[in-house]
């Protein structure tokens, strides 16, 4: 099935991605990873998540890291030890998701109670917009996309609050 | 363990995103490791919502079966907000390079450090 396979390239890709410490590269394979994921969700009729992923996963993001790598070193130091406690935390975390998912509902079971919901009702078109997912963003939970806007509002005020400053004159050489 | 193959990939990338976040020192590499943690949950979502024979949840009638669109919104909302967290991430380590010359864990510590060092002198 397309949707395995897409999903095996994805793990290959961050598999990389973990070793590999000259960071163009990493930024790059960061982007091939958005763009697999974005196929994935295609596959999964998340069409417009898939645009959105597309978009702003792998172009907004892409640019924002080079644009950071651009005024940062571009390699990464070699680490001192193995890290082997960190390896022991991930796996375990691994072991104890993977134990909880196994406990889900089986891949597309049309008697999984995520359909049973509230679903039903978005699916009646009273908004009369035949687009489901414009309709529960923009009428139905309307409130979460304000939120959302307040975060990224935030979040642009942080940015501009830590880059915009004044330019102490003996701080010549950032490579600015 | 067939019918979960998506759940597992998906715990897979999770995890590999944690690991970098812990085990690699320097500030970009995290912040990229963050952002595969955060994509993997998208999939988390999206898998479950999956109708075999469903169509994207645009009503029209020449379909009748479609996918549970409600992840998809709560998705939607989720990459927005990673990429505002990814942004203000990197103006971070922009700031910390300029005021450390570094974005290296151990050698801005190690700076710190030092600093603590010679002030204990001083005073």
């Amino acid at each position: 099935m397309i949707i395995d396979i897409l999903l095996v390239l994805m793990a290959f890709t961050v598999l990389i991605l973990v070793r590999i410490r000259h960071l163009f590269t990493v930024v790059v394979l960061s982007g091939i990873y958005s763009f697999l994921m974005a196929t994935v969700l295609l596959a999964l009729d998340a069409v417009d998540v898939a645009m959105t992923e597309a978009a702003v996963g792998a172009g907004v993001s892409t640019v924002l890291l080079l644009g950071a790598l651009h005024l940062c070193k571009s390699e990464e130091a070699r680490p001192a030890h193995k890290p082997w406690i960190p390896l022991v935390v991930s796996v375990s975390t691994a072991a104890l998701l993977i134990y909880g998912a196994m406990g889900l509902p089986d891949f597309a079971d049309p008697d999984a109670p995520i359909h049973h919901h509230v679903v039903p009702r978005y699916m009646q078109n009273e908004t009369d917009v035949p687009n489901v997912v414009t309709a529960v963003l923009a009428s139905f939970r309307g409130y979460d996309t304000l939120g959302e806007t307040t975060v990224v509002f935030t979040a642009g005020a942080g940015v501009i609050a830590l880059l915009r400053r004044r330019r102490k004159p003996d701080l010549g050489t950032d490579g600015k | 363990m067939l019918d979960h193959f998506g759940y597992v990939v998906t715990v897979f990338l999770m995890v590999a995103g944690l690991f970098i976040v812990i085990a690699r020192g320097n500030l970009i590499k995290k912040l990229i490791g963050l952002s595969i943690f955060q994509t993997s949950v998208y999939l988390l979502y999206i898998v479950p919502g999956k109708l075999i024979g469903g169509t994207a949840p645009i009503i029209s009638p020449q379909f009748s079966v479609y996918s549970n669109p409600l992840p998809h919104v709560l998705i939607l909302t989720a990459i927005v907000v990673g990429v505002a967290t990814l942004a203000l991430g990197l103006a971070l380590a922009v700031r910390i390079r300029e005021a450390y010359d570094s974005i290296e864990e151990d050698e801005i510590l190690m700076r710190d450090q030092t600093a603590d060092a010679s002030e204990g002198v001083n005073t």
